[in-house]
Parts: C-alpha cells; structure tokens; sequence
C-alpha cells in the first residue's frame, strides 16, 4: 500500500478530458515509459532471459532427468548433465547463428551468420516502422497487417506487370510494397485523425483483416494455377533483390536496404523537422497543437511511415527469402518486430542490434534443435521472456542487484 | 493533539531538501508554511505523512516521539493530509472513495455502504459541504472533489491536517470556501498545516507563520506583518508586489473582437456575443472565475475553436476560420493557462521547446534537416534574456521549476515577429519572484506598442496589470471598466450584476 501512495501522479486530473483522449494518453504514456527507460535494462534483460532459457534446457534434457533421479547418491552426475545440456544448447545456438566452427571450411562456417542477417532483415526493418511509430506517441500493433500489405503489393506488381526490363521490374516492385504498407498503416493514421480511433484496436482488427483478405486472394485471384496449396507463382528472377554473397548464402540486397533503413529513421527521428512534429506529438499532442503543429496530418503521416516502413520488410520476404506469397509471409514477424522495437527502445541503433539478436535466435534455433535436441520453443520461450523482463523493469534490477530508481523529488 | 517537528533534515542525493526545520502547531491553531516553489514545504510536510524518512531529526505527537515508516502509520496517529494532486478514484462515489482503506463492513466482511453513506452525510452537513454520497467523483467540480478529501481525512479522525497548496486549484470564489472551512476545523481544536505561497491567504487564516527558503527556516512572522515584507522573507530580497506602469500610450485599435460566440460540444452557450478591442500598447485584462467562457476566447483567438461564430479581426485580417499555424504567422503570440499540458513539451529539451512552433522554418530547418547548431546558438540566446535558471539548454524542461517553465514558453512566444500578445492566467501556481518577471515582460510587451489581452481570474492581477478590465460572466462580457473601478464593483461585475 504505501507503494501506491508513493506515487507522485494525480490520481484525479484536473483538466477536462474526454474519455477517448485520456485512454489514448495512457497508450501513449506506456509507450513513452519503454521508450526512455534505463538504457541498462534491455540488456540486462536479454541476459536473464538466457538465465531463464538456461534453467529450462536443463530441465527438459533428458540426460538431466535420468541423473537428477539418482541424484542424493550422485549430485555430481546431476550437475556435469545440467553443464552438458545448457552448454551443449548455448553451442549449437552460437553455431547456428554466428559461425559454425565444426563446418570444414570457412566458407560453410560462415553460413549461419548470413542466415542470422537475412532472418535479421525484416524484423529489423518492421522494428524500425513500430519505432517511429512509438517514439511519436502511437501504438501500431499491426506490423502483420503491414507486411502483408506489403508483400501483397510487391507481389501483384512481380506477377502481373512483367512490361519493364529487370531493375526497374525490380524497383518497382518494392516501391509498390512499400506504398501498400504505407497505404495499409496510413488508413489507420487517417481513421484516428478524423474519428478519434484508436489505433491499437483498429491496427490489432486490420491485422487479422489482412490475414484472411490475404487467405482469401491467395485461395482465388492470386493463385498458382496448379498449386495445392494457397500460394502465389513464384516471382520472377528480374523482381528479385540480388543475392549478395552468391548462391550458397542466403544473404540479398535486402540487408544493404535495412542497413540504409537505419540510417533514414536515424535521420528522420533525430534529424529531420518531420520526426521532431512526430516526437512533439507523441510526448504531448494538446502541446503541439498549441504550437500550430497539424497534428491530425502528423497522425497520418506517422502511420503512413511505420506501415511504409513494415511494407518493406514485407518486400524482403517476397522478393528475397520465400520468393512466393503464401499465407504465412509474415510469420510471427510483425509481433517480432514490436519486440524488437521495445528491446532496442524504439531507438534505430537498438532496434538493429535487437533485429540481429532475434535474427540470431531464429537462426540457431534450428540448429539447437537439429544437435541437441532442444525443444525449438525454449528460444520462443526466450524471446518471450525479453519482453516480460522489458515490462518489469524492478525485477531485472533486484536480479542483478541494482539500487531502486531514485526517489522522485517532491 | 499538538504536533512538534524538531530538527528535521532531509537530502536527496547531495541536495539538502530540508535542514534542521523545526515547528510547533497548536491544536487549534493555523499554521502556515510559506515559501516559494523549492524552498522544501511539500518535502517537508512528506516526511511528517510517512512518505519520506527523515535523516535527522524527529516528530513529536502530544511531545511523545513517533516514527511513521509510512502514510498507514500516520493517518493512525491522527494525521491526515490534503494533496495537492487529489489522491482519489474518478469512478468511484464519493461514499466509495471516502471509505477506502478502511471500509465499514457487517456480517463478517459484506461492504456496509448505507453505514458509509451515513458517515459521509454527517461530516458533510457538520461542515456544510453540501455533498452527495453518491456522485461520481470524476463529475464533480474540483473544489467539491477537494471537500471529498477533507472528509477522507476527517473520517479517519485526524486531529492535525495538513493542507498541500489547496488553493493551487480553486477559484477565487472555491477558495474562500476553503478558508471559511479551516476556520470552522479550527474551532473545532483540529491543528492545521497551510502550505502556500500566496500572501493573501496567508494574511487571511494564519495564526502563526514559518517562512521556509532553500530548506531552512527563514523566521516565525505575525499575519500582521505587511505582504511586501513577508514577500521579501520568502524570496531572500525586495520585492516589488506593486506594478509599476506609466501610462499607456494607445495607438490604433488593432485587435478587434465582434459578435463572438461559440457552443460547446453538450450544447451550450460557451461564448455569447462577445464584442471588444483593444488599442496598440494597451493591456486589456479580461476577468472571471475560471469557467466563464474564457479558455473557449483564448481557443477562438488561437484557431482552436472550430464553432465560433462572429468575428476576430487583427490588423484588418479575420482570424476566424484560420488554422492556429496561419494565426501564429499573423503574429499572435499565445502563453496558454496550463503550460505543462499546453505550453511545453516535459521531455524535450529547453531548445527543443523553444522551435516547438518553427521546426520547419528558415532558418531552424534546411530541407528537411534541422539546424541543430542554429538551434543551440538560438537558444542560449533566449535562455540568456529571460533569465532562464538552467545549467544547460540541454535541460528537459518538465524538469524547470513552474517559474523557469513559463520563462521558455515566454521567450519563444515573444520572439516571434507580434502583432498581438495574450496570455491567459500567466501567473498561475508561479512563485513571488517569477510573478515579478513576468508581470514586467508583460508591461515590457505593452509599452512596445503591441495590444495585450490577458486571462486573469485573481482579482489583484486583474487590476495592476489591466488598462481596461472587461468581466466575464457564463460567455458574455458584463461590462467593460477602467481598472480604477473599486474591487467592490469588479467583484459584483464577476457575479453578472452589471456596474
């Protein structure tokens, strides 16, 4: 109780708020806590999520049970089996995603770094979409529907439109998945600034919107002739982001597209007058309204951004890894993608340097399982964790025995 | 119960927000704790709730020793507090609210809400608070939400009661409710803790005055003592409560106001015909209990209200039906009523709030890319004539002081080419020594030559500062009058009789 009482925040508001104002400051408040949190913790957080990840290796490893059975006549056995099986599964990850030392020669070592890079990519770039989105104050949920979106329009621009020579098919291709992205999430920005929704109920609705529009078109209009399944033809070499390393790695030009990515968000949000309206906008609209700033345009347009931003990472997935649409082109992707923004505090640096962490993941995941036997969920399980610890700030730092945050000054 | 603080020394880190404060309350007796906006009150009056721990000293109850590891165990000693921020839950009832944390029950554990409403209705008609159990919190007007937690803390027996700037909130009318109610608690034996910054009310209720600068006690005063003299104590240095203007200069009437009128989204009548000017180098002061049609005034002006009717002329040109960046170009300089919800933005820096209005201007913007090293050069400028008290510019400006934060929105507002300043309650919640500031950069303003219309609902403000005060009552303008016209009559005028 007395917990409660210490905190310093009105619990009745003084000025007159109407109740859809108020509840989007919450959201936006919530937003705004994640963004400028203690550098420290994401960190910190990855790191007790390993902690945490360790203990359930250990426990669900075979090798571990049979020992602990005997363990009051032998812990030895017990701990050298736990030791085996968290060690065991945290090599196999380091080989499956970084470089694979057991492979003959470097060129197949090598392999799984760029497999980390491409799996990197679009949740790297669908991250940073989210990022700006929340660093102005806007909880865009529907980084799936985005990507979809996307990736329906890089498709339909692949298949039907083949008249251009080959880059320019190409480029084409990925302008139109960004314009459907940007169309996508805007439509969100445009429903906010003229009726008042709220953006996270209306982005959460658009995704499962563009989840059974895409089942629907993939099963009707968009599908292969003679496919089985529901699935696009496959895109034409010409609309393909070139490979960069050449036909044994999985790396595109997609990567060299999320690296400049990072560059222009980095640009856009520290940089550029339109990040500063964006930021003014999320840290206080009733402000930036005062100032003369459009906010109801800036709501469009941050929405416009973010989903531009998941339309690309949408590109990738068509035009550089799967190659076809199907319906699981966006994966877990767009809730990855929050993750990562909240990890790298919706901060461009941090947002890659989270993307690469799950890419990373993704990628020795396979190989945790494959050798080890690790159940592919633990780094699911994770991941998961990350965000929880993200969210409970106080529980990472009693962890590494941090002092409390300061006492706030009356 | 008589309460005793005896040495008390607080630090955060290296800041010594209290240093050996000592004070003695009487019970029924008004204590007032003065001092400006730092000076260490609130800090104070936590440690004495339980919300603090103290580094030194100690707390004396009826001159036993207590210690309070929290707000349970004060309240259980009798003590009971105030906030300045209501401590209450919007959705909830007023019986709801009160009984919370101590909830009356029968039957072994059923929630006895007709006991509660009983108990509400007693300390209610005791005092004359005229409540009804039953409303929801959240609807009620703040001053009646500021009865709902006087009766919180008296439900709970407290015999001392601390007041956190009550007043900081209030109309002028609210707060003399206020004060008529610590008088009857006084009688009562109840021993009152005022904290405040505000002479007038200090003179008005205290029995006895501390005076708190920088964390320690200045010196015990009289409410005898004349309000220059108390004001001197507080800040550390003469002040000049009086302001002091020559006479205004009057140019051509630029800034003209015809026939305005707006509804608010219920319906009703918020602005009703509303027709004034105001001449170049004149400050017109419009004057009112908050409430009455003046934020929607200021709204229109900005090109914040879309469903005003009637018309808003500056220099010739209509401001009516223009978006508020196009009013802002026309030279419309605004400092609004709240300038933490509307003036500033808390997380951006100072130089960040200072472009807030011209982030995509020559010369703060090339292209798209903004000039940081303008920016920089810009604002140390600014920080520098307005007497900004910062160490950097890099400082966020949600962490200024109330009088440091109107000084930003004040220098970014007056930089811009003007044609019209207003600002509405510029003062609000601001210490004696900001209050001077800004009192001058407003003169300054006027004897420039520019018209200036201010929002005032403190009736001394309304009067130094105004050449002409017009009187707002439920949208309409009562009347226009000279600021010589006796208080009487200004405060007659506030209640719609016309003079």
């Amino acid at each position: 109780m007395s917990e409660k009482l210490k905190s310093t925040k009105p619990a009745v508001s003084v000025a007159p708020a109407d109740s859809a104002e108020s509840s989007n400051n919450r959201f936006a408040g919530f937003a705004r806590d994640l963004v400028t949190g203690n550098a420290l913790i994401p960190v910190l957080a990855v790191l007790a999520s390993f902690l945490v990840g360790g203990i359930l290796i250990a426990f669900s490893d075979e090798s571990v049970q049979t020992a602990s059975a005997y363990f009051f006549a032998r812990p030895g056995d017990t701990f050298q089996a736990i030791g085996q099986a968290v060690f065991g599964a945290y090599d196999a990850l380091f080989r499956g995603s970084i470089y694979n030392y057991q492979a003959g020669t470097f060129s197949e070592g090598i392999l799984s770094l760029t497999q980390t890079l491409a799996y990197a990519t679009p949740i790297t770039i669908a991250g940073l979409g989210l990022a700006v989105a929340f660093r102005s104050g806007l909880f865009n949920i529907g980084g799936t529907g985005q990507i979809i979106a996307g990736a329906v329009g890089s498709t339909i621009i692949a298949l039907y439109v083949p008249i251009w020579p080959g880059p320019l098919h190409f480029l084409v291709a990925v302008l139109a998945g960004i314009l459907g992205g940007a169309i996508f999430g805007g439509f969100v920005g445009f429903l906010k600034a003229t009726t008042g929704a709220n953006e996270v109920i209306v982005t959460i609705m658009f995704n499962y919107v563009a989840a059974f529009a895409l089942h629907y078109s993939l099963t009707t209009w968009l599908k292969a002739p003679l496919a089985v399944n529901p699935q696009s033809s496959p895109v034409p070499n010409d609309a393909l982001y070139p490979l960069l390393a050449g036909d044994a790695y999985p790396l595109h030009a997609g990567f060299i597209v999320m690296l400049l990515a990072v560059a222009a968000v980095w640009w856009l949000m520290n940089r550029s007058s339109v990040g500063f309206h964006f930021k003014a906008l999320g840290h206080n609209p009733s402000a930036s309204k005062v100032a003369g700033i459009n906010i109801n345009r800036t709501y469009f347009m941050v929405m416009a951004v973010s989903g531009a931003l998941a339309g690309l990472a949408g590109t990738s997935q068509i035009l550089g890894t799967e190659k076809y649409l199907g319906t699981g082109v966006a994966a877990t992707y767009g809730f990855d993608a929050i993750t990562v923004a909240l990890l790298g505090r919706s901060n461009p640096i941090g947002v890659l340097a989270a993307g690469l962490l799950f890419g990373g993941l993704r990628a020795g995941a396979v190989t945790m399982q494959a050798n080890q036997n690790v159940p592919i969920d633990i780094v699911y399980v994770v991941q998961s964790m990350i965000v929880l610890f993200i969210a409970a700030p106080p529980l990472v730092r009693s962890m590494f025995f941090m002092p409390k945050q300061k006492e706030a000054r009356a | 119960m008589k309460l005793e603080l005896r040495g008390i020394t607080k630090r955060f880190g290296s800041l010594v927000a209290n240093e050996n404060v000592s004070l003695t309350v009487q019970p029924g007796e008004i204590h007032c704790l003065l001092g400006e906006n730092g000076a260490g009150k609130s800090t104070l009056m936590n440690v004495l709730y339980g919300l603090y721990q103290a580094d030194g000293g100690e707390i004396l109850l009826d001159d036993k020793v207590v210690k309070f590891s929290g707000p349970g165990d004060a309240m259980a000693a009798g003590i009971g507090m105030v906030h300045q921020h209501f401590m209450l839950i919007p959705v909830f009832t007023v019986a709801e609210n009160v009984i919370l944390g101590h909830e009356p029950t029968k039957l072994g554990g059923v929630l006895d809400m007709a006991a509660a409403r009983v108990k509400v209705r007693e300390i209610s008609d005791q005092f004359g608070f005229d409540l009804d159990p039953d409303a929801i919190v959240g609807d009620l007007p703040v001053g009646v939400q500021q009865r709902v937690e006087i009766v919180k803390a008296l439900i709970s027996n407290a015999q001392i009661l601390i007041f956190d700037e009550p007043t900081a909130v209030l109309t002028p009318q609210e707060t003399d409710e206020l004060m008529a109610i610590m008088k009857a608690l006084r009688e009562r034996g109840t021993a009152i803790v005022f904290i405040t910054h505000k002479l007038r009310e200090v003179k008005e209720v205290a029995d006895k005055i501390t005076v708190l600068r920088l964390g320690k006690v200045v010196g015990e005063a009289s409410p005898d003592e004349s309000a220059s003299e108390l004001a001197s104590m507080m800040v550390g240095r003469e002040v000049d409560l009086e302001i002091v203007k020559e006479p205004a200069k009057l140019g051509a009437a630029s800034f003209v106001v015809s026939g305005l009128s707006a509804i608010s989204h219920n319906g009703a009548k918020v602005l009703d015909d509303v027709s004034f000017e105001i001449h170049q180098g004149e400050i017109l002061v419009i004057a009112g209990v908050q409430g009455n049609g003046q934020t929607e005034l200021t709204e229109a002006i900005l090109g914040l209200q879309n469903k005003a009717t009637g018309s808003i002329k500056l220099n010739g040109e209509e401001l009516l039906g223009k978006r508020v960046k196009q009013v802002l170009d026309l030279g419309v300089g605004f400092v609004p009523e709240d300038r933490t919800e509307d003036g500033l933005v808390a997380d951006f820096t100072i130089a960040e709030n200072l472009m807030l209005d011209r982030a995509d201007r020559k010369p703060f913007v090339a292209g798209l890319n903004l000039r940081l090293a303008f920016l920089r050069e810009f604002a140390t400028k600014l920080v520098k004539q307005y007497d900004v008290r910062t160490q950097s510019i890099e400082t966020k400006a949600g962490k200024l002081s109330g009088g440091n934060q109107q000084k930003v929105v004040l220098a970014r507002e007056l930089s811009r080419d003007l044609k019209l300043f207003v600002a509405s309650q510029p003062t609000r919640g601001l210490d004696v020594g900001s209050i001077e500031f800004v009192h001058e950069q407003i003169v300054k303003t006027r004897n420039s030559g520019l018209p200036v219309l201010i929002v005032a609902t403190e009736l001394d403000e309304a009067v130094q500062l105004g050449d002409r005060i017009a009187v707002m009552y439920r949208g309409k303008i009562v009347g226009i009058v000279p600021s010589t016209t006796p208080r009487e009559v200004l405060g007659q005028m506030m209640a719609g009789i016309s003079a």
